[in-house]
């Protein structure tokens, strides 16, 4: 099967998916309920493609299909900026009432740290990415504990409220911030066509990349804040899903079995919006929101994880 | 021309290549010969920008290689480094496709095409052109890297140890398609060569370096003689004529 005619597939898979859970068991008024389902959906389709978006092109300058862009802590500096507003301000204020606000807050937070983290770290010709990995992973552990201190003191109340936010949910979006968070992705898309073909000379790895004229050091830093301005912008809309760009993007290396950027990103985006919807859909009608979509995500993904580890210590025996 | 100039380049303070000036002759083969750690694959590095230089530069006609930009340098100078590991699965076709990057930025023309299908007929790869790299050999994948460096069809091509995992048979075979490049199609080979009789029959001037400092610069038959080489390796190698060929007989030389 030509990989076009996969995409198509999936395509189809994608529509399908999204009638179904558009028009599944619609009683009372549809007025009502179809164009909140439909926000539902867009939020699902903007995040998805957000975070698949991020995931390969992490992947490929990283040169690992097991990390995924999250490691780099910024989903904790989402925990900090949410936590740091509860305790101080609580829930009543205008930092978690005005959404903008909110929105803007902890999106501005998160790039403003994985900028400064790259700024100040990111020197290819002298370490080793994986060293800012690694400082990266230790300061998500640090702001997380820093989250857990502030969360431990909190009023109890509060912090259900704190919670709820914190777990991924589409089933509180606003529909407001979708446009913003579009105009991002577009933006970063717009970008991406310039970047595509130079995407697939980089998962040659760093010395063949430079032998093909690529600036590589400098498309990292380009690529590392593109992924991190994708994964603030889905966690802000809808919280942090770890595993899930992990998922979609190796099932797309799979499926594709391809070097071309363009396929692996449009296969991993469709991928995770028939994730998305097809879990909403469970979460909703089958386990009547008795929990919420990313702890199917992280179960799953937990899941699918230990077989890619698995798989890829065989492959290295 | 490439000229070194004054190249120095430490790691934890130790240098690895210290104060090295040569300047590369335009249709010849250049070896870089020298025992282990003596900073030729560091030095190879450097001129083709997978490193910086601490102090000292590389002159591509006249201009220094990092005031280049990269996509014009790519049309001039290819490198070729040892480990070439990859992530992604590829076909022999897909890859050596890829050395027309510079010039067609992924869109391929006929004349790419051309270009393509030449070098995979030069490497003799023709019937596993539609082969995964991970099905093959590592010689079949090393003929595949350099099929690449050939598309990408640069007056200048540095490889680095371009023979590691290679038999006799193939060793030679690419010694002599180089001889060819720079023979019939007047390109410059700069090769860092672990075999020092491969750098003695098949190139044309040799470099020769030891601890990071150069010891030795000039065309073949003055380099390749036994007090020549004890400078450079610290042993007594007697030197064989065979068929106009020098061959350094070093299998039994005492080693202090």
């Amino acid at each position: 099967m030509r990989n076009r005619t996969k995409l198509i597939l999936l395509f189809i898979l994608v529509v399908l998916s999204i009638l179904l859970y558009g028009f599944y068991d619609i009683k009372g008024g549809f007025d009502y309920a179809f164009p909140r389902r439909m926000i539902r959906v867009a939020a699902m389709i903007i995040t998805g493609v957000a975070i698949s978006y991020a995931t390969v092109v992490f992947q490929t300058i990283t040169q690992n299909r097991i990390l995924t862009p999250s490691i780099m802590g910024i989903a904790s500096m989402y925990e900090v900026v949410q936590t740091v507003i509860y305790f101080f301000a609580g829930s009543m204020s205008i930092w978690i009432l005005n959404k903008y606000l909110n929105f803007g807050v902890a999106l501005a937070a998160m790039v403003i740290f994985a900028f400064l983290l790259y700024r100040f770290l990111f020197r290819a010709d002298k370490y080793p990415i994986f060293l800012l990995l690694l400082i990266g992973m230790i300061i998500g552990t640090l702001l997380g504990s820093l989250v857990t201190f502030l969360q431990v003191l909190i009023d109890p109340v509060e912090y259900l409220g704190l919670q709820s936010l914190l777990f991924a949910s589409f089933s509180k979006v606003k529909a407001e911030l979708l446009y913003i968070a579009f105009g991002i992705l577009l933006l970063s898309f717009i970008y991406g066509a310039f970047i595509m073909k130079k995407l697939d000379v980089m998962s040659l790895g760093r010395e063949n990349a430079i032998n093909l004229g690529i600036n590589y050091d400098r498309m990292v830093m380009n690529v590392l804040i593109l992924s991190s301005v994708l994964i603030a912008t889905s966690t802000a809309l809808v919280g942090s899903i770890t595993f899930f760009g992990l998922i979609v993007a190796n099932l797309s290396y799979q499926f594709f079995a391809t070097y071309k950027h363009s396929t692996l990103i449009l296969g991993a985006s469709l991928f995770s919006i028939v994730a998305l919807v097809g879990g909403q859909f469970i979460v909703e009608h089958i386990l009547d929101l008795r929990t919420t979509i990313s702890v199917i995500i992280n179960f799953v993904g937990g899941i699918y994880f230990i077989y890619l580890l698995l798989r890829e210590s065989r492959a290295a025996a | 021309m490439i000229e070194i100039l004054g190249l120095t380049k430490k790691f934890n303070k130790k240098p690895v290549v210290d104060d090295v000036s040569v300047s590369i002759q335009p249709g010849t083969i250049t070896s870089f010969i020298g025992p282990n750690g003596a900073g030729k694959s560091t030095l190879l590095s450097m001129v083709s920008r997978l490193l910086d230089a601490d102090t000292g530069e590389v002159l591509l006609d006249k201009n220094n290689v990092k005031k280049w930009k990269s996509t014009e340098f790519a049309k001039r100078v290819s490198i070729l480094r040892q480990a070439n590991f990859i992530n992604v699965r590829l076909t022999v076709h897909e890859l050596v496709s890829f050395g027309r990057y510079p010039y067609s930025k992924g869109r391929l023309t006929d004349e790419d095409n051309r270009y393509v299908e030449q070098a995979i007929e030069y490497m003799n790869l023709t019937e596993m052109q539609d082969q995964f790299l991970d099905e093959l050999s590592g010689g079949q994948k090393q003929r595949a890297f350099i099929a690449m460096v050939i598309a990408q069809d640069t007056d200048y091509i540095l490889l680095d140890e371009p023979l590691n995992n290679l038999d006799m048979k193939h060793s030679v075979q690419i010694m002599k398609l180089l001889r060819r490049l720079v023979d019939e199609l007047d390109k410059t080979v700069v090769i860092v060569l672990h075999d020092i009789n491969f750098a003695s029959v098949y190139s044309d001037r040799i470099v020769a370096l030891k601890n990071g400092k150069l010891v030795k610069n000039g065309p073949t038959n003055e380099i390749i003689n036994s007090e020549a080489l004890r400078e450079i390796y610290d042993m007594d190698i007697p030197i064989q004529e065979q068929d106009g060929c020098r061959i350094c007989v070093y299998f039994n030389s005492q080693t202090p």
